[in-house]
């Protein structure tokens, strides 16, 4: 790996407790709709209001996958090389329900080093919310620090 | 109806290869509104050390779904797909995936639980290039809501 730019962290100044730059996302229709196309996840709920409720949700909900991958950018974008990320996971607790307006949903992520490490690693662990809900559990990425 | 439970450890042979594209990546990172320039220009990349744009975290998603439709698709299975939801999703990486990799994954039925009337089912993609270099692991574990065998069936 070359240098760390400017301002990225270094795993000796890093340390537990340690609170990253939060980020707060909107969603709308439009948003999930090209995510289904970049990502090739094309299921209904995700951008049909009939059939999401016509399966017992009460509307059009994000893909849990776009809400892991927005969730992670608190990380990269702290941490400015992606590749720190070594290991990322999620449990989805509740969707992200997206309404059919101009505003759609506010999604909320806020991170904080949990833990260092032995090899230049830390744990960070990742709190994302809409709607007043933790949308993930056990959200966690394993990252490593120059 | 319950999973069939001889699906445990169950594999297949590697999927196709797929080739990781560069615009396949700027369209993912564009779809996350994720303005990252080494999701999108090489010499951005390539001043963190890489040999070439890399994909954002998730990014293997895009080829995890074929990868493990022979398994989890498989009627003899008997996942109806109507009562799925994703439970869990984890990426463990050897390596990033870049633009230019040309990747296959080989698919593995990793666990089977009950919980309650529920049950989980968890898969794993081993992410390689073709030539056998590993880069990532893609678990993911979707919840089969109410199909469990009632107790004392």
């Amino acid at each position: 790996m070359a240098a760390p730019r400017d301002g990225a962290p270094h795993y000796a100044d890093v340390e537990p407790g340690l609170e990253l730059p939060p980020l707060t996302i909107r969603l709308t229709r439009l948003d999930l709709i090209r995510y289904a196309g970049a990502s090739g996840d094309f299921n209904t709920i995700h951008w049909n209001e009939r059939i999401a409720t016509g399966v017992g949700l009460p509307g059009v909900i994000a893909h849990g996958m776009l809400t892991m991958a927005q969730a992670i950018r608190v990380v990269t974008d702290w941490c400015s090389d992606p590749a720190a990320v070594l290991e990322y996971g999620v449990r989805f607790s509740r969707p992200v329900l997206v309404p059919d307006d101009d505003e759609g949903a506010e999604l909320t992520v806020s991170g904080v080093v949990e833990e260092k490490l032995d090899g230049g690693l830390v744990a960070v662990t990742l709190t994302a919310t809409s709607g007043g809900e933790r949308v993930l559990q056990k959200a966690r990425a394993l990252v490593r620090l120059p | 109806m319950p999973l069939n439970p001889d699906f445990l450890g169950r594999a297949l042979p590697p999927s196709a290869p797929y080739q990781v594209g560069i615009e396949k990546i700027r369209e993912f990172a564009d779809a996350l509104g994720d303005a990252n320039p080494a999701y999108r220009e090489e010499a951005a990349a390539r001043a963190l050390g890489h040999p070439a744009v890399l994909a954002p975290p998730t990014f293997p998603i895009v080829m995890t779904m074929a990868i493990g439709r022979p398994l989890v698709h498989d009627p003899e299975l008997g996942l109806d797909y109507s009562m799925v939801v994703h439970g869990e999703q984890r990426f463990r990486y050897t390596r990033p995936v870049y633009a230019g990799d040309v990747l296959v994954g080989r698919p593995q039925l990793t666990e089977l639980r009950t919980i309650g009337r529920n049950e989980s089912l968890t898969w794993e993609a081993a992410i390689s290039t073709a030539d056998g270099e590993p880069v990532v692991v893609v678990s993911t574990t979707l919840v089969s809501r109410g199909t469990a065998a009632p107790r004392g069936e």
